[in-house]
């Protein structure tokens, strides 16, 4: 094709400004979990990996982080649970109702966080439920389902239908069909639905801002500490949970791109939050 | 070729979680916002209209809810100069260092939002980053306060969270534009300039919708990073509303802001929407 090149060289250095902007806090953040003079500070002097030391020996902040886990993993659960029946349903059934409930769990994905966590504070105050970590978990899996079903539905508009109409022709239930055809062919996309729904509730801060018991995710406890004045303890813990993120998505990377040679990821989920909901 | 039995051990769940989970918490938002607060700070079941008719008589409501969405509408447009040209670049210019980018893109919105708020908080600060860097090679003396506690920290470090939120549905748009089209127009003489502007910009008009669709939407509702980098200048609607539903104690009231922003988001999803069909050419 024939590519005019004029304009190009002011292009570059538009995105090269851009990629400053956005990996400047990054790399702030990372530089000054090694700096002994505390946050802020040029240049950074005394370098020293005292932090983490201090880090290590924390015993607040590993708590909040096993709390964040075991919340991760259950709404994880969670969201996959109702999201794989809710795809399928939106993909293959007709219901009463469809449209309504495509865009109702849908918009937790666009709506702020601040309204899906205090529609569901009134509910537990009106059901005299204790807050606790049960209530930030069923907060984020209800909040994620969005995730788990704009991320398998795009599986299953890919996956060829003839599979699962020759498993039923040669006498499968549908049961069988579900759990020895459908399943194995999602594999993929149900991998990085989970993924891409650990790492958001990892890092999630609005709805368990207001869902939150005694106990305190890490972003919460991260919050806490801000407030008291802080210092580069954070910066190291943040860096750490940004290393394993990274390679959390990178090995799903790989995965993927081996598989279908096709390297992006949550495109569906944008694109489906751009066009579906709205 | 669904039996009715799977057809409900699929449609049921999700409907049941979503209605107890979803619905009803919309639903109990709206009772609220009719209802009110005894002395005693009790809830009281009462309907009434007392909660709106605060709401347009006190003046700091409306001030603050345009306040957020001054603030919103400078992140969406800053967010669009930054993310439309850099998509424009990675699927027109970039080549085979397209995915990579495309990646590197991406990376930053696995940094935890708050985490990248305080980072912006440490640049900002008064004995931050930028303050002392400037004082370390003299161009000023004494720090410049207006950076953190200001809207304009606001501003920038929405403006840094919701960039790849802009970009993504932009270059998702610009990938899908068929290139014989571009090609087409170029033989047929149009200049560079023509061709971005009659032909590729038009058809990138939904992507750029959905894009800013999300930036104003999100940093509408935001009340952490006025919280941590606002300052009194940087109060948002938000914050009214934790505030409501914290110290001041007023629930009800909070509700009823809430419900406002509700319709205000969803009447703007649907906007988005009505145009984005109007842009399409599928």
């Amino acid at each position: 094709m024939r590519e005019p090149l004029e304009g190009s060289r002011w292009l570059l250095l538009h995105a090269l400004v851009v990629f400053c902007f956005l990996y400047l806090p990054i790399m702030v953040l990372i530089l000054y979990s090694f700096n002994g003079q505390g946050v802020g500070g040029f240049p950074p002097r005394n370098l020293t990996l005292d932090w983490y030391r201090t880090l290590l020996g924390d015993g607040a902040i590993w708590n909040s982080v096993l709390n964040s886990l075991m919340v991760a993993f259950a709404a994880m659960a969670i969201s996959l649970a109702l999201g794989i029946p809710a795809a399928l349903a939106l993909d293959r059934a007709y219901f009463p109702g469809k449209a309504l409930f495509r865009r109702l769990v849908l918009l937790p994905l666009i709506l702020p966080g601040i309204i899906t966590g205090l529609s569901l504070l009134m509910l537990f105050r009106q059901t005299d439920t204790k807050l606790s970590l049960v209530t930030v978990i069923l907060g984020h899996g209800t909040a994620l389902i969005s995730v788990a079903t704009t991320e398998l539905f795009a599986g299953l508009q890919k996956l060829e239908r003839a599979q699962e109409e020759a498993s039923l022709d040669l006498g499968a239930n549908y049961w069988q069909t579900f759990w020895r055809v459908t399943m194995p062919n999602l594999r993929l996309p149900i991998i990085g639905a989970a993924l891409l729904i650990f790492t958001l509730s990892m890092d999630e801060i609005a709805v368990s801002f207001f869902l939150i018991g005694r106990d305190n995710t890490l972003p919460l406890e991260i919050w806490g500490r801000l407030r008291r004045g802080i210092t580069p303890e954070i910066n190291a813990i943040s860096s750490i949970i940004f290393f394993f993120s990274l390679t959390a998505i990178v090995s799903w990377y790989r995965l993927r791109t081996r598989a279908q040679g096709q390297p992006e990821i949550a495109t569906e989920l944008v694109e489906a939050a751009a066009q579906g909901i709205s | 070729m669904f039996s009715r039995a799977y057809r409900a051990a699929i449609t049921i769940p999700p409907l049941v979680w979503v209605a107890v989970f979803l619905l009803t918490p919309y639903v109990l938002m709206f009772c609220y916002s009719f209802w009110s607060v005894s002395p005693e700070q009790a809830i009281l079941h009462q309907w009434n209209l007392n909660n709106y008719r605060e709401l347009a008589q006190k003046s700091v409501y409306p001030e603050t809810l345009f306040r957020s969405m001054w603030i919103a509408a400078r992140v969406t447009v800053l967010a669009l100069l930054l993310g439309y040209p850099l998509a424009y670049y990675l699927s027109f210019r970039a080549g085979k260092r397209k995915d990579l980018l495309y990646q590197l893109v991406i990376i930053p919105l696995w940094v935890s939002y708050l985490v990248r708020a305080y980072a912006w908080k440490t640049i900002l600060g008064s004995d931050g980053v930028l303050n002392t860097l400037f004082e370390y090679v003299h161009i000023t003396k004494h720090p410049l306060e207006f950076l953190l506690y200001s809207a304009f920290a606001v501003v920038l470090t929405l403006t840094h969270i919701y960039t790849p939120f802009t970009f993504l549905p932009i270059y998702a748009s610009l990938e899908h534009i068929p290139r014989n089209l571009v090609e087409a127009s170029y033989d047929l003489g149009a200049s560079p300039a023509q061709t971005f502007w009659r032909v590729i910009f038009p058809l990138s008009i939904p992507g750029v919708l959905a894009g800013a669709t999300f930036a104003f939407v999100l940093s509408l509702g935001d009340f952490l990073a006025p919280l941590l980098l606002g300052g009194p200048s940087g109060i948002m609607i938000s914050n009214i509303v934790v505030s409501l539903f914290g110290a001041a104690y007023n629930w009800p009231l909070g509700a009823a802001i809430s419900l406002c922003m509700l319709v205000l988001v969803v009447g703007l999803l649907f906007l988005a929407e009505r145009l984005e069909r109007r842009w399409s050419f599928s």
